[in-house]
């Protein structure tokens, strides 16, 4: 069995096509840590200076200059090697855990989510094999829009909608938990192509509807940066507006990593914020779709919002019966009540909490915002304390049985 | 009506806290718009062009990218940030801080200078204005416009430098600079390969390969110059000289492609059966790129010349790459071998370094564009063909220097006249071969399509796709 390195040994290295590169010199005069230098026959990067800026890329004349390849962090190209090149070499297959040829903009925003576990990880034994970028940016799918509905209250402060995409009769199979990328239409002020967007699935596998070729998604819209400056989240927005029968291009499916258990007495922990809440309506949805099956294991949902009419799926989610889910609520802005976080909730639920953790049939996920994240694993720390558990050796073990999946932002 | 030039002019030069300049510019830029009209690119003053337009010289400055019509390209006027307590790399006043107006006693060399570098942007806009009529592609048709904004750009960057440095004399420069025209016999422009005719878009690319990249090393040059507005103008220039320069090379390298695509389908090199098949065969290529390269390298001047050293000796022209060297500088002392024509051969002769500099640049530009050449071979290479390109030797059809008045044929040999008569047409491109290349040069402008002689591009611009609508005609 060939040996795998841990995800955290890979990076990313700029590389210049020695093919496509005129030698300009662009590159080096607008790099503003010298990582660029030259010889008569090629231009190439240090690895151990590039700090991946990006400031070379805009002037380079020739696009010679954007190209990263994966490579372990021990032995990247030196810049001899990169001097003798003709041609760059193909891309290293480096094992399973390398990640297939997605974009490198959707790359980025999943090292970023999954910074909290280390960088993307394996999924859990029992996933299903999730199909992963089948549709890219530059050839999409196409979906229609078949429903378009607000989930907050009128008079809450976030517009949170609930999408119906529908694929028609273009294949688009994805899994609870992975994400698609969603490229609004356009020109940003430079006159680039928008980035891509990444929503995950608020639906099942079969579907919003079972049996028809849809999907959900979960969309704030964003009026304000994290640090509430206004700003026009251009992607949600685009989505948040569309009427019923509008197109959109849908890249993907991504992610193989935060995918649910499959074997019968499987149990989730499913902990989030907001819109981090689509996954776990759509892990929640196959499970209750399949609860006639009488497979066992437990769910848990620890949900916060800032009140209760903010909460998207609230009105469902207090529909379902106690003995299928367990639901713990925490509104942080409710007048005359005092503030309160996920992270409380997983300190009250202490008993149940730490019984789920030492489970090895319960899988645990996190998506929301990264202030969260650092509350919950601080909850999981005191939960711990109080049980006689070592979160710090526990950590790494849940991580090393795929039982710990986190998607921040 | 009132223009505000502070608004539509984007630059870092306080336009609008400088009034004399203000009022230079109002003058000069509806003339130079009246220009642009009559003699920029023919019949595209209504097209919507997909341009980089640079607003700043930082990182997000440098590259804005949407639809414009060229008319209302927003021309800028861009000097590198200025260094403190920089000094003069070079000659006589080395180490003393850097000018920051023109020293009276340079004022005419540097004028000159000036004018000179200046009179080949608008020179190289009128000589390439029909192209867009032939365009292989969209996307060559958006790149030839890119780069006629960009020239007309530079010639901004120079006017700028005379208006604001150059008093009345430099007013008058800067009209006149609107007033010469590429081939007009009798008001031509200053250097002789900027009037020869760009006719069709094989001796573009050859154009861009090799002449843009005679500007890169007289900008480099200039870059180093101890005149600090000149060097900090040039420095950003350069920045778009490298667009030109690419358009060249992979233009060529397509072109090339091409044709190794088809000498391998058809499993022939015979030029009348690939030409039949629509590609231009190699021995025509290699005919224009000894053209191109031999009337280019005449554009850096006589081997042996006394301005070169004064221009050196004064601060006012470095050397390529100046900085990186290691000598002393001032050049005193220094010697060069150069290669020269004594009694009817080639003789190589160590000549005082500071009048053999405008020999030093053209080595060194030789140099870099063997490395193009050597880059158009790896694709004749990669498609498994022996054949190769080269660059003739220095000597070979030179009409400036001492080499002007040997007959050298492209390997080096000194011929005779009879001689050069019986091959010159193996060695130049002829009137058939011309004829020939004009004869592909059809209008291609569906987005995607490429014209028969020329490969798409390995990628698009801007990260657009390959058959993006490039240009929309209105």
């Amino acid at each position: 069995m060939p040996t795998r390195a841990p995800s955290a040994d890979y990076a990313r290295q700029h590389l210049i096509d020695p093919e496509v590169c005129i030698r300009c010199n662009t590159c080096e005069a607008s790099c503003p840590t010298d990582a660029i230098t030259h010889d008569e026959r090629n231009y190439v990067v240090d690895f151990s200076i590039c700090s991946g800026c990006h400031a070379c890329v805009a002037p380079c004349p020739t696009g010679a200059i954007d190209h990263w390849h994966q490579v372990l962090k021990s032995t990247p190209y030196t810049l001899d090697e990169q001097l003798s090149w003709d041609a760059l070499p193909p891309p290293v297959e480096l094992g399973a855990e390398a990640p297939e040829e997605v974009p490198a903009e959707v790359r980025t925003l999943t090292e970023i989510a999954t910074a909290g576990q280390g960088g993307p990880a394996t999924p859990p034994w029992s996933a299903a094999h999730p199909y992963i970028n089948l549709y890219s940016i530059a050839k999409p799918a196409m979906a229609k829009v078949t429903g378009n509905y607000r989930l907050t209250a009128a008079d809450a402060s976030a517009d949170i909608r609930h999408l119906v995409l529908d694929f028609g009769t273009t294949a688009f199979p994805f899994l609870e938990g992975q994400t698609l990328g969603v490229v609004p239409p356009g020109t940003d002020a430079s006159g680039r192509p928008h980035n891509v967007r990444l929503y995950s699935a608020a639906s099942p596998r079969e579907g919003e509807r079972p049996g028809y070729n849809n999907v959900a998604l979960t969309v704030k819209r964003v009026t304000a940066d994290h640090d509430g400056r206004p700003v026009h989240g251009v992607a949600s927005n685009y989505l948040c507006d569309l009427a019923i029968g509008d197109e959109v291009r849908v890249a993907g499916p991504y992610g193989k990593s935060f995918l649910k258990p499959n074997h019968p007495g499987s149990s989730l922990m499913m902990i989030c914020t907001g819109t981090g809440s689509a996954p776990m309506r759509a892990m929640t949805e196959r499970r209750r779709r399949r609860r006639a099956l009488k497979e066992g294991g437990e769910l848990m949902l620890f949900f916060g919002a800032r009140a209760e009419h903010e909460l998207p799926y609230f009105g469902p989610l207090t529909k379902l019966p106690q003995d299928f889910i367990d639901i713990n609520f925490a509104f942080s802005r409710v007048p005359g009540e005092p503030r309160r976080y996920v992270q409380d909730r997983i300190r009250e639920r202490s008993d149940k909490v730490a019984r789920m953790l030492v489970d090895d049939d319960c899988f645990i996920y996190l998506c929301g915002l990264k202030d969260m994240e650092r509350g919950v694993i601080d909850a999981f720390r005191d939960v711990c304390h109080e049980h006689d558990l070592d979160w710090d050796r526990l950590k790494p073990e849940l991580l090393a049985k795929s039982r710990l999946h986190i998607e921040t932002y | 009506m009132d223009v505000n030039y502070s608004e539509k002019i984007p630059n870092n030069v306080d336009l609008a806290g400088d009034r004399t300049l203000q009022r230079a510019l109002e003058h000069w830029q509806p003339r130079f718009v009246d220009w642009w009209r009559s003699m920029g690119p023919e019949g595209a003053l209504a097209h919507d062009v997909y341009l980089r337009t640079a607003v700043g010289v930082d990182r997000e400055g440098w590259a804005q990218f949407g639809y414009v019509k060229m008319p209302d390209y927003r021309w800028g006027i861009f000097l590198t940030p200025v260094e403190s307590g920089a000094v003069i790399g070079f000659g006589a006043h080395k180490g003393q801080p850097v000018w920051h107006d023109v020293p009276g006693e340079h004022r005419a060399n540097l004028r000159r200078i000036i004018v000179t570098q200046g009179d080949t942007e608008p020179a190289s806009v009128e000589q390439q204005r029909q192209l867009g009529n032939t365009c292989p592609s969209l996307y060559d048709l958006r790149n030839l416009y890119q780069i006629n904004v960009e020239e007309g750009r530079h010639l901004w960057a120079m006017v700028y430098l005379l208006h604001r440095h150059f008093g009345r004399d430099g007013r008058e420069e800067a009209e006149a600079l609107l007033t010469r025209r590429s081939g007009d016999a009798d008001n031509p422009r200053i250097l002789g390969a900027f009037n020869e005719k760009t006719p069709d878009w094989l001796s573009f690319f050859m154009f861009t390969y090799f002449t843009d990249r005679d500007g890169k090393f007289q900008l480099c040059a200039l870059a180093e110059s101890g005149f600090e507005p000149l060097a900090r103008t040039t420095q950003f220039m350069l920045t778009e000289e490298a667009h030109h320069i690419f358009v060249g090379e992979s233009g060529v390298s397509r072109a090339i492609q091409r044709t190794c695509q088809a000498m391998n389908e058809l499993k022939t090199d015979d030029p009348a059966r690939l030409r039949a098949a629509g590609v231009i065969d190699l021995p025509t290529i290699q005919r224009y790129l000894n053209f191109h390269y031999s009337v280019t390298i005449d554009l850096f001047g006589a081997d042996r010349s006394s301005n070169a050293a004064t221009f050196y000796s004064s601060g006012l022209k470095g050397r390529y790459e100046e900085t990186k060297r290691s000598d002393d500088h001032s050049l005193q002392d220094a010697s060069y071998p150069l290669l020269t024509a004594v009694g009817g051969t080639l003789a190589e002769q160590q000549a005082p370094m500071l009048n053999a500099l405008n020999e030093v640049l053209r080595d060194d530009f030789v140099k870099d564009s063997m490395g193009g050449v050597g880059r158009w071979n790896k694709v004749i290479e990669k498609a498994g063909l022996a054949q190769r390109l080269a660059v003739p030797h220095k000597a070979f059809n030179r009409r400036i220097g001492s080499f002007a008045e040997l007959r050298v044929a492209p390997g080096g040999e000194v011929v005779s006249e009879a001689v050069w008569n019986a091959r010159v047409d193996e060695w130049l491109p002829t009137a058939s071969d011309r004829a020939f290349v004009a004869s592909l040069m059809g209008r291609v402008v569906e987005p995607g399509r490429f014209a028969s002689w020329i490969a798409p591009p390995a990628i698009g611009v801007n990260r657009q796709p390959v058959d993006f609508e490039y240009v929309r005609f209105n």
